[in-house]
């Protein structure tokens, strides 16, 4: 919370305690993330890089994870938030098992609790610097959203974050089809994550992909892409560029 | 019933181990007019007597909806049913805004169950005195509820409650075995039998009782007077009949259901 006081000249001070308080800007970063539907549920994946600033600091970090039986929240943006979403999360999962009512939370209802909470932050001026897409399978039924920092929210049967939005989305508007299976998906997604480690910086080689079907949330071991950098415009980047500006 | 040592307070027990506030408040739910709950397995039906107050006023609201999936009958301090239905629906329109999906019936029960609980360890506080019947759905199917002024609460197939409920009672449990698999139609002409039974040989006719629906497809709502008349003339041709014709009549037309038993064997029971 912010406090200000007024002085007689009418300016105000702020309460420099309470603004350590809020969120400014974000230190750990994870990049894109890329999720589809497809025939038996919903795909999703990311790399595992955690960048300090232009520092590809950390190389080991999950940004995928279960959420009870039915779901999995997949987020970029800062990791700290992230993992407080998870305790969020994780104090909500418990509370619903304690009920132990045979109701459970399916992926619709964490996703809007999840809008909830990042539009209510949003409006106190203190985000949780993180967008996060939920995936998940429920009686039959495969959802996908998203939930931005703002909290706009919207669901579809591809999304992206970040870079993924510029670089795989339209990939996936080309070739998205409601009945892929679980290797042409598999084949599509890794065919976005290449061109994002090809072209966004903060990219590594390392990713992981979730499986989410009816009988489960699955997210497999990591592992890297094969790349081609022979690729002419690769070889020489600045053939035409000279004299061009 | 002498036990007046210990009933002043509701934080005084008894030395048997009673608390005679909660009982008093318990009596209070069998003085109001009946209310009587059924479910299948997918659909629950609540339906109660309209009781007027006088012949000039109208009759006082019994069944109230909590939601598309959850509506509550109730007897006893309607005031009291009123309040608790308005925190019923403020439990439940909280849950959908922030889950989008509805709440499931048992988790509202419990927490209503809890809070009547409350009640009973406040000396400052008094239980509520009514007693709710609550019909809703969740993940599982249909459920019926209900919740007592103890802090208490019971699921059943059926149920009545409010005076004369001993009667209606009965004849649930004569055929309650039968509910699980019935049709939603069947339901709804036992829920209105049942409410005969309450009437101890008093006329039934639509004007009489109130009766309310819910379903896995069908959101809560109150059946209209000409649908339920078309219900009674089924079974009760000529109010003065006696009911073994009816009987007859009601087992010829629709040989396929309830083995014939109808409501006409057994004169209607005393409490």
């Amino acid at each position: 919370m912010t406090f200000t006081i007024q002085i007689e000249n009418g300016t105000e001070v702020r309460n420099a305690e309470a603004d350590s308080q809020r969120t400014l800007y974000p230190y750990v970063t994870g990049t894109s993330v890329v999720a589809i539907k497809y025939k038996d549920g919903v795909l999703m994946a990311s790399d595992m890089g955690g960048s300090y600033g232009s520092t590809l600091r950390y190389k080991n970090i999950e940004r995928m994870k279960a959420i009870g039986k039915h779901s999995l929240l997949g987020a970029s943006g800062e990791i700290s938030d992230f993992q407080e979403i998870l305790r969020y999360l994780d104090e909500l999962t418990l509370n619903d098992n304690m009920w132990d009512d045979g109701n459970s939370l399916g992926p619709k209802e964490v996703h809007n609790y999840l809008t909830r909470v990042m539009y209510n932050r949003r409006n106190k001026f203190n985000p949780l610097w993180n967008t996060l897409v939920l995936g998940g399978v429920k009686n039959g039924e495969k959802y996908l959203g998203m939930v931005s920092m703002i909290g706009v929210s919207f669901e579809d049967n591809h999304v992206a974050t970040g870079f993924g939005n510029h670089l795989a989305r339209p990939i996936l508007r080309d070739e998205w089809r409601e009945d892929l299976g679980f290797e042409e998906g598999v084949k599509l997604l890794e065919k976005c994550m290449r061109v994002l480690l090809y072209r966004d910086r903060s990219a590594i080689n390392k990713l992981q992909i979730a499986k989410m079907t009816e009988e489960g949330v699955t997210v497999s071991e990591p592992y890297s892409l094969k790349t081609f950098w022979e690729f002419k415009a690769f070889t020489n980047p600045t053939v035409g560029a000279e004299g061009s500006w | 019933m002498f036990r007046n040592q210990y009933d002043t307070d509701v934080t005084t027990w008894s030395p048997t181990g009673r608390l005679f506030q909660v009982e008093y408040a318990m009596e209070a739910v069998k003085q109001g007019s009946a209310a009587i709950g059924l479910r299948s397995r997918s659909h629950v039906v609540l339906a109660c007597v309209n009781k007027a107050q006088s012949e000039l006023s109208s009759h006082q609201r019994k069944i109230f909806k909590v939601d598309d999936h959850i509506g509550v009958a109730i007897a006893g301090l309607t005031a009291d049913g009123r309040v608790l239905s308005r925190y019923m629906r403020s439990e439940s329109i909280n849950h959908s805004f922030t889950y989008e999906s509805p709440l499931p019936v048992g988790r509202l029960v419990v927490h209503l169950a809890d809070k009547a609980q409350v009640c009973t360890q406040r000396s400052w506080k008094r239980p509520y005195g009514v007693g709710l019947l609550v019909g809703g759905l969740d993940e599982s199917g249909a459920h019926l509820y209900y919740n007592c002024p103890s802090g208490n609460y019971f699921e059943y197939q059926a149920f009545a409650i409010g005076s004369r409920s001993q009667a209606a009672k009965t004849y649930l449990e004569r055929r309650f075995e039968s509910f699980g698999d019935s049709s939603r139609e069947d339901l709804i002409k036992d829920a209105i039998l049942a409410v005969r039974e309450t009437l101890q040989g008093e006329t039934l006719k639509s004007s009489l009782c109130t009766v309310a629906i819910l379903g896995v497809d069908e959101p809560f709502h109150f059946l209209d007077q000409e649908a339920i008349q078309k219900v009674i003339d089924t079974f009760e041709k000529v109010p003065e009949e006696e009911e073994g014709e009816d009987e007859a009549e009601a087992g010829a037309a629709q040989p396929a259901e309830q083995g014939g038993a109808g409501a006409g064997d057994v004169a209607p029971m005393e409490m």
